[in-house]
């Protein structure tokens, strides 16, 4: 790992600052993708700014319609939190699958949506159920938020402070892990939500997607047959020594299916 | 440089670190303490698991700085009055360790384990284990000792 210069910030508009003061500097959430890329040198940030000292970026809030989930809130207490097991039992499931339990015990969520890794769990549950990212600037929708390999809507100066659920009315992940890292080959979530269906893919694509095909086939009948004939073309998804785009676009199809059966 | 400060196996200890040093590195180099072991650069094998808080984190990938004020324990933290923790007296038991390499992650994420679940049953344990890589045994007896030990 290269030499850096570490802060730790005592409150978001703390951690701006010195962010912007910093020549080449970044955040540090749980450190669980940021860590193992620096000490691998293919990151080397001249600063790194710890946001684990803020309160406020930590935490669970359920009002009525949906579930606030602070930045810095960890895999571990998503997957554990009484609330969002209630709420959104979808969530709790997917937030239980990712990596392994040291993985857990640090990863945040805030840090797995704004890295977005393409074989990510989070991005398929901020598409597929519709969230909204909260940051220190804007609301932004999970729609306009994704917008390619490791490339989101965030700018250099932007900050997530939470994510914003909408509770669904019934909603499943199914994850296909690659056995080694136990990322998704390909991760699906189907959500009945109040504005209609929805599906959430990651792993296939460079960035998580909606499937609108699927979507409007479950809005007529909310049943796995109703995806089973849907194919999604390979043109543009991931491919690599793990499985063939071809391979991850038939895997959509089948995490879909046992994501319906699931809801 | 900078100092940091935390409590490990219930001593209060303190150094001056580089902001990049490893807990990893604070526990074995600084401290002395060689049974947390370091097992690969990925994150992936959990040989590096140690006790921070209460809770089971990889130790190869988190800053020393990270724990500054920490309470922090390591295998060595294990054994009470020359007798072995309940889990290392299960392993020793149900013969979970063969090269011992992994053993004193597996010990720690073990106890974390049965922390969390306490009635585990084989499957979870075995979910459980995915950041725990051990290139001997198999596994099997490793999952016995954890799901057996009288914690
Ligand atoms: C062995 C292993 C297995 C894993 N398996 C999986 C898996 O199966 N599924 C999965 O989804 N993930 C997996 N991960 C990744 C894990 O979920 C990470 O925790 C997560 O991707 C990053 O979160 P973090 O809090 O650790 O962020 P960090 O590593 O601290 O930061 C990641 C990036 O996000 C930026 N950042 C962090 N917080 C914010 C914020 N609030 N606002 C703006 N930018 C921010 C940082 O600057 C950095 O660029 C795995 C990791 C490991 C080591
Ligand atoms: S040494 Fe920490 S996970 Fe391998
Ligand atoms: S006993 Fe040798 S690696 Fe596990």
């Amino acid at each position: 790992m290269y030499q850096f210069e570490y802060h730790k910030a005592s409150s978001v508009e703390d951690a701006m600052k010195k962010l912007a003061s910093a020549d080449d500097g970044k955040i540090l959430a749980g450190g669980m993708t940021l860590l193992p890329t620096m000490k691998q040198r293919l990151a080397s940030p001249s600063d790194l700014i710890d946001l684990s000292g803020i309160a406020a970026l930590k935490g669970i809030k359920v009002d009525g319609k949906t579930v606030t989930i602070g930045a810095m809130t960890t895999h571990w207490e998503v997957h554990s939190s009484k609330d969002v097991q209630k709420a959104i039992p979808a969530l709790s499931d997917l937030a239980g699958q990712i990596g392994d339990p040291m993985v857990r015990h640090r990863g945040t969520i805030g840090g797995s949506i704004a890295n977005s890794d393409p074989s990510a769990d989070y991005p398929a549950a901020v598409i597929g159920l519709g969230a909204t990212i909260k940051t220190n600037k804007r609301d932004i929708a999970a729609d306009d938020y994704f917008k390619g390999l490791f490339e989101t809507a965030l700018a250099d100066d932007e900050l997530i402070v939470s994510v914003s659920f909408p509770i669904p009315k019934r909603a499943a992940y199914q994850k296909f892990p690659q056995p080694a890292s136990r990322y998704a080959m390909v991760g699906v979530m189907v959500a009945e939500t109040d504005s209609g269906i929805r599906v959430g893919v990651t792993g296939a694509g460079p960035c998580a997607f909606r499937v609108p095909a699927m979507e409007k086939a479950l809005g007529a009948k909310f049943a796995a047959e109703s995806v089973a004939n849907i194919t999604i073309p390979s043109d543009g998804l991931n491919s690599d020594i793990h499985g063939s785009a071809e391979y991850r676009a038939h895997l959509v199809g089948v995490m879909a299916k046992r994501a319906v059966a699931a809801a | 440089m900078g100092k940091v400060s935390m409590t490990v196996n219930g001593k209060a200890v303190s150094a001056d670190v580089e902001p990049r040093t490893l807990l990893v590195e604070f526990i074995r180099e600084h401290l002395r303490l060689t049974g947390t072991h370091v097992g690969c650069d990925t994150t992936q094998c959990g040989a590096c698991t140690v006790h921070v808080d209460g809770q089971a984190m990889k130790s190869c990938t988190m800053l020393a700085v990270q724990a500054e004020g920490a309470d922090i324990v390591t295998i060595e933290g294990l054994a009470k009055d020359g007798k072995l923790h309940p889990m290392q007296a299960a392993f020793k038991e149900h013969h979970g360790l063969q090269c011992g390499f992994c053993t004193p992650g597996m010990v720690m994420a073990g106890i974390d384990i049965r922390r969390r679940h306490p009635k585990a049953d084989e499957k979870t344990v075995r979910h459980e284990l995915e950041g725990n890589i051990c290139r001997c045994t198999g596994y099997h007896n490793i999952v016995k000792a954890i799901m057996n030990a009288e914690v």
